[in-house]
């Protein structure tokens, strides 16, 4: 008898180790990364800001699967293997989306089965060249050239630049301890722009910033930006 | 024998029992048939009631906290400071979409219009029918305001089981066709409702005509401004008003606006010698209001069932709560600092004289010379209420810059160089982070029922909340006169209201400016529910609140200063025995210290989210732009 509560209880135990395993789905195992590009090199926005949907066709319920783009115009996204269509949404990022020659349209298929490295490849309508940075004192001091890229019918005027200075590496329009500005209308060359800012005292005391330098485009609501870098004071 | 009279009886019990069709088909006790409720007056008014209530708002008295979503006021409340720490606005807020209701108010119209409702006297069917109607114009403004142009639906629809719902599925109008149609509703519904000051929770002639005014004003500047935003806007006309119908919009919005004022049975109020308790009770005056025109009204009996008006329980001053609450709603001083001065030009608070503080015997002088409306709408440091006075200031500073204050309200604490304790903080704060206290330094005004009892958990306050009063149809009349180019009269509809805020010198026609009027519009109607949708349709959203952490402005005539952040004003008592200047007041600008965000609204909030269900659900529907 006591066998058998012991063969029992041995069952037991081996059905709470082992079902959890047998009831649940799979997470999604497979990871599409990579950066949005113009000419291979990535392109850099605010953070939060960008978002590109993915649709599985198929379904019953069509929702999108939004994936953010990261400062430095990276993204990353764990999925289920499967057929996606990536699309930009057009108000998205500062650029123009191409067309894809697949599918005619700026669509693009993404063929999911394991990890798989894609950068899309826009058009922006300015890129950010040749950003240096440097310090001296409490004065940081930027030196970047703005290449406009789509000269076309669609062109469109700078609004203004910005150099923004923030405490973490996280740098943008939101919250700044130091930025500068200059209208599109003042800027006499497009290919030496340089902007100055003065670093106030921060708390906690910290002797290091980061900054980077932001170009509005007139029309577009998301900003194209150099990359971040670390300034030590 | 036995057997056969047992069969005659249940043979008989059977046959009887079928006759009497009338034993089986029995009137319910539990609910109200078609033919019962649209034969009886009182019973119809239920039903409207009902669709009454129902009335879909944003800011209003019973939703404090939404008043601090943006640069108006601080919410003082532990569970609301994420109001101030968050950049932005998510695309879903504001989101409407309930057309339960709408299809409840079709079958109501239905209904009323029918021949259930023939024995009714004809003048008596035909308000019904013109209140159905209103409410479901306003609940259209309501929806096109948020979500910009939906499917017209106006007639209740059925699913017929066929498997296929397709024929269900009806694609957005254009915003500017919602538009015409609320408009051409209001026309037409107007000459059956009443003309009559006395109603004011019901649909009158005179709340038609306001709203006409308010609801042509809108689609005119959207129509006008939408070229700063061309992105704002869908290639079917969901989203976006061409820009040719502005000056046909403006028109009717003046016409309407001024019929009212000048034909219409209503008055700006004026009962009081005090400008700024005329206006302040303007709001909490239910006896014989003639600037009042259409409110949600709170009646006594409702205190009981949880639906009574808590405004008041929620904001009075902590240093005179009749209960544990109060002081949630905080006015900004970005608000506070746009209030003119009496002679017309704009002044804002200088706490600096030359390297020295600016003193002052008592807070309130700080705020004397000030257009009248400010202390009707905020409680002012120094001033009283319900008698009692206020207790606002955060603490001492010495002579070499020192605070000495405290984090209870009302502490007390040794000042150097003496041996007795005494109070170093107000009854009121300001308090950083503790809540209830006037983290801006100030508490709200408006909307607060001077009524004793009005502040306490159990008998809370039957004051009205005000959806539309004369004051702002001059307003729009100004709004309208303006764009269409006619300067005297929009500055003469201006000067009517400027007059009754305490203003001898009348604005003129070289004043006026696009930013006058939209500041007019910012101190007279604060904390009524209109700053996000007047934003909105002058398309300045996205460029006041840009997410920038920007200083106070020091210019508060201008409509496009950014403006993300609440600032506060606090007063101090100074310390320094033997100086003149001992137990003077004086001034800190401050950032209150839950104020972490900057809000920023981006181009895809104009207009809100339409959620994936329901663009699942019909595939007609388009998305909103920029999202």
């Amino acid at each position: 008898m006591t066998k058998i509560k012991l063969i029992i209880l041995l069952g037991v135990v081996v059905g709470f180790l082992t079902s959890c395993e047998w009831d649940n789905y799979d997470a999604p195992g497979s990871m599409l990364q990579g950066n949005i590009v113009y000419n291979g090199e990535a392109i850099n926005v605010s953070y939060n800001d960008v978002i590109f949907e993915l649709w599985e066709p198929g379904w019953q319920l069509d929702i999108p699967i939004d994936v953010t783009v990261d400062q430095d115009g990276s993204y990353s996204a764990l999925l289920f293997n499967g057929t996606y269509k990536l699309i930009i949404p057009s108000a998205q990022g500062p650029w123009r989306n191409n067309v894809n020659s697949t599918t005619g349209s700026d669509t693009v298929l993404v063929n999911l089965n394991g990890d798989m490295n894609l950068d899309i490849e826009v058009e922006p309508y300015y890129m950010i060249r040749n950003a240096q940075f440097s310090a001296s004192g409490r004065d940081v001091t930027a030196t970047f050239q703005a290449e406009k890229i789509i000269t076309d019918a669609g062109a469109r005027d700078i609004e203004r630049v910005n150099l923004y200075i923030g405490k973490t590496q996280f740098v943008d329009f939101r919250g700044p301890v130091a930025s500068a500005e200059i209208g599109g209308g003042d800027i006499a060359n497009p290919s030496a722009i340089s902007m100055t800012a003065t670093v106030p005292s921060l708390t906690p005391t910290q002797n290091y910033v980061y900054a980077r330098v932001g170009l509005k485009i007139a029309g577009i609501e998301d900003m194209v930006f150099s990359s971040v870098q670390k300034i030590d004071l | 024998m036995k057997k056969f009279s047992y069969i005659l009886i249940f043979l008989l019990a059977f046959s009887w029992s079928c006759n009497d069709d009338d034993f089986l088909d029995r009137e319910p006790t539990n609910i109200l048939l078609d033919h019962q409720v649209w034969n009886d007056e009182s019973l119809i008014l239920s039903v409207i009631s009902d669709l009454y209530f129902r009335i879909p708002e944003y800011q209003t008295v019973d939703n404090w906290a939404s008043y601090a979503d943006f640069d108006e006021a601080f919410a003082s409340n532990f569970g609301d400071y994420w109001r101030h720490k968050n950049n932005e606005w998510g695309y879903g807020d504001w989101s409407l979409w309930n057309y339960d209701y709408i299809r409840e108010l079709n079958l109501y119209i239905q209904k009323a219009s029918s021949e259930l409702t023939d024995e009714l006297d004809p003048a008596v069917k035909a308000r019904f029918v013109a209140e159905g109607r209103f409410l479901r114009a306003v609940n259209y403004f309501e929806l096109v305001k948020r979500m910009g142009g939906v499917p017209l639906i106006l007639e209740p629809l059925s699913y017929d089981f066929s498997g296929d719902a397709s024929y269900l599925e009806y694609p957005r109008a254009k915003e500017s066709e919602v538009y015409d149609f609320i408009l051409s509703e209001l026309d037409e519904i107007k000459n059956d409702l009443p003309n009559d000051t006395e109603v004011k929770s019901r649909a009158t002639q005179g709340v038609v005509l306001a709203m006409k005014s308010r609801v042509a004003l809108y689609a005119a500047s959207i129509a006008k401004y939408g070229v700063n935003t061309p992105s704002v806007s869908l290639p079917g006309g969901e989203v976006g008003i061409p820009a040719s119908m502005a000056d046909g919009y403006y028109t009717i919005a003046l016409d309407a606006a001024e019929e009212l004022i000048n034909n219409g049975p209503y008055s700006l109020y004026e009962k009081k010698e005090d400008l700024s308790e005329n206006f302040s009770s303007l709001f909490i005056d239910k006896a014989n209001n003639p600037e009042v025109i259409f409110v949600r009204d709170f009646v006594q009996s409702e205190r009981w069932d949880g639906r009574a008006n808590l405004w008041t329980l929620w904001n009075q001053p902590w240093s005179g709560a009749e209960d544990l609450e109060g002081g949630r709603t905080n006015p900004s001083l970005n608000l506070v600092q746009s209030f003119e001065m009496l002679d017309n030009t704009f002044q804002t608070f200088e706490t600096m004289s030359g390297g020295d503080y600016v003193y002052f015997d008592s807070p309130i002088d700080m705020f004397a010379g000030r257009d009248a409306r400010l202390a009707g709408t905020v409680m002012l440091p120094g001033s009283k209420f319900k008698g009692k006075d206020l207790d606002i200031w955060a603490g001492y500073i010495l002579a070499d810059g020192t605070i000495v204050t405290g984090d209870e309200f009302g502490q007390r604490k040794e000042l150097p160089g003496t041996d007795t304790p005494r109070q170093v903080v107000g009854f009121d704060g300001p308090i950083d982070g503790r809540e209830f206290s006037a983290q801006s330094g100030f508490y709200v005004r408006k909307f607060m029922d001077t009524a004793t009892g009005s502040g306490q958990r159990g008998l809370k306050s039957d004051r009205w909340w005000v959806r539309y009063r004369l004051g702002e149809v001059y307003l729009n009349a100004a709004e309208a006169a303006f764009e269409l180019g006619d300067e005297d009269a929009a500055a003469e509809y201006l000067n009517v209201l400027r007059r009754r805020a305490g203003f001898t010198i009348d604005l003129t026609a070289a004043d006026l400016s696009f930013d006058r009027i939209a500041h007019e519009r910012k101190v007279e109607l604060a904390f009524e529910g209109h700053q996000l949708w007047d934003m909105k349709r002058w398309r300045l959203a996205h460029v006041v609140w840009n997410g920038e952490q920007e200083p106070l402005t020091d210019q508060p005539w201008k409509a496009d200063e950014v403006s993300t952040r609440v600032f506060g004003l606090w007063p101090y008592k100074y310390y320094e025995p033997g100086s003149p200047n001992n137990e003077k007041y004086v001034f800190k600008q401050v950032v209150p210290g839950q104020v972490t965000g900057a809000d920023r609204f981006r181009l895809g909030n104009y207009y809100s989210f339409i959620n994936d269900d329901i663009r699942n659900n019909n595939p007609q529907i388009v998305k909103n732009p920029n999202q």
